[in-house]
């Protein structure tokens, strides 16, 4: 068997329940167990986390920089989805 | 889109002091110049452990072995840090780790001197920590994303590594006699050394030149090094210790220290691989390698089941 470092997995943090998980940097593991002991023992020694996701590497599917403005274009013609499009009467304080 | 086009986006790029990605078009000789810095600063980190292993079974109480210990950790976890930065650029860690093994890449020359006393563990955690801190808080704003953003962590942990190395230091200066000598024998070794940690003078670096190009680095190797002693000369004076440099004097028109440059002769035999420990370093590192591959395969092989059963259920 040839050596090897292990497959890559990226590793998210939860900082606190009810936040959303951030990405914060991947490891090498040959298993999820040992991918999930590594991303605690690497990114939440000084309590950054009380909750962790890793996920292999080779599964995440990620948009490219070079269709970034193909890719992203239908949602720059559509002001309307953003509140400022709509105008307020001005005696109106709250909405 | 032409070669000439992506070049110009990325030029805009480090002209807007936006950061360049993995997916991202760059010129080859960056990334060249890329893996080339973040490869041996992940050699530096790892190969780093070594002189400070060394004293984990021997601190002189307990608590002082906590703390190293504790240090010596976050020493691997930079090493992975940066290696998974350098992986983005195209290359795997095992070949780098193939590249350090074999004598092929560099790290840093500081760590083929030896620890020779409890002060110098102080000493490496207070100037070579210190030295290494004074890059890493440039490098937090490198235009290479993945490079930056685990200069931010490692700037975040390392925060701790200098001060406990002051701290030994403190406890060696004031204590016995003897204990201060060691501390004032420990700066004598390690100041110019420690020097050498900038680079060669901007005279005579190769690679600056590019570096602050390309935003890699923002400041020169002369211009960290006179920060770092303009800096350090206090905390050698609070010691009661002595920097061992003659032409140490305060340069009122800089407003700074005049101070004399390593021995660069040293600093290039060193690197050419004969430093005190060049040898030292890197059969143990080789050792640990060789001695852990059945557990790397065993790993591979239970990693390997269980995702097959993973799969089939």
């Amino acid at each position: 068997m040839s050596d090897s470092q292990g497959p890559l997995w990226e590793v998210f943090v939860q900082k606190k329940a009810g936040q959303p998980f951030v990405h914060c940097g991947n490891l090498h593991a040959y298993d999820k167990e040992m991918a999930l002991q590594n991303a605690r023992d690497l990114y939440t020694r000084r309590g950054e986390g009380m909750a962790l996701w890793v996920v292999p590497t080779a599964a995440i599917v990620a948009s490219s920089p070079e269709d970034q403005g193909s890719f992203f274009e239908p949602s720059n013609d559509k002001v309307f989805r953003h509140p400022t499009f709509y105008p307020m009467p001005d005696v109106i304080k709250h909405m | 889109m032409e070669n000439k086009d992506f070049e110009a986006i990325f030029e805009n790029k480090l002209a807007k002091n936006e950061m360049v990605e993995p997916k991202d078009w760059m010129p080859d000789n960056y990334r060249k110049h890329l893996l080339r810095q973040i490869s041996q600063h992940a050699h530096s980190e790892i190969i780093g452990m070594l002189p400070e292993g060394n004293w984990i079974s021997r601190a002189p109480s307990l608590r002082s072995k906590l703390v190293l210990l504790a240090k010596v950790q976050d020493e691997g976890g930079h090493g992975l840090y940066l290696y998974t930065a350098a992986e983005s650029l195209g290359t795997s860690r095992d070949e780098m780790l193939d590249a350090l093994q074999t004598g092929r890449a560099k790290y840093s020359s500081i760590f083929n001197y030896p620890t020779l006393s409890w002060a110098d563990i102080g000493a490496v955690g207070w100037l070579v920590d210190g030295a290494a801190i004074m890059n890493q808080v440039m490098l937090q704003r490198t235009s290479y994303g993945p490079y930056a953003r685990a200069m931010v962590r490692i700037c975040k942990e390392e925060s701790f590594h200098q001060r406990q190395g002051y701290e030994v230091m403190t406890h060696m200066a004031f204590g016995t006699p003897e204990q201060k000598e060691m501390a004032q024998d420990a700066l004598n070794r390690w100041w110019f050394p420690t020097l050498m940690m900038f680079g060669p003078p901007d005279s005579e670096s190769p690679n600056s030149e590019n570096a602050i190009k390309w935003r890699i680095k923002r400041e020169t190797n002369d211009q960290l090094r006179q920060r770092f002693v303009n800096q350090t000369v206090e905390q050698v004076q609070y010691l009661g210790l002595t920097i061992p440099d003659k032409n140490l004097k305060w340069n009122e028109s800089k407003k700074g220290y005049d101070f004399s440059e390593p021995d660069w002769a040293e600093f290039k035999n060193v690197i050419k691989g004969n430093g005190p420990c060049n040898k030292e370093r890197l059969d143990a590192r080789n050792k640990a390698h060789n001695e852990g591959r059945w557990v790397r395969e065993a790993a591979a092989a239970y990693g390997k089941k269980q995702m097959e059963q993973y799969a089939a259920a």
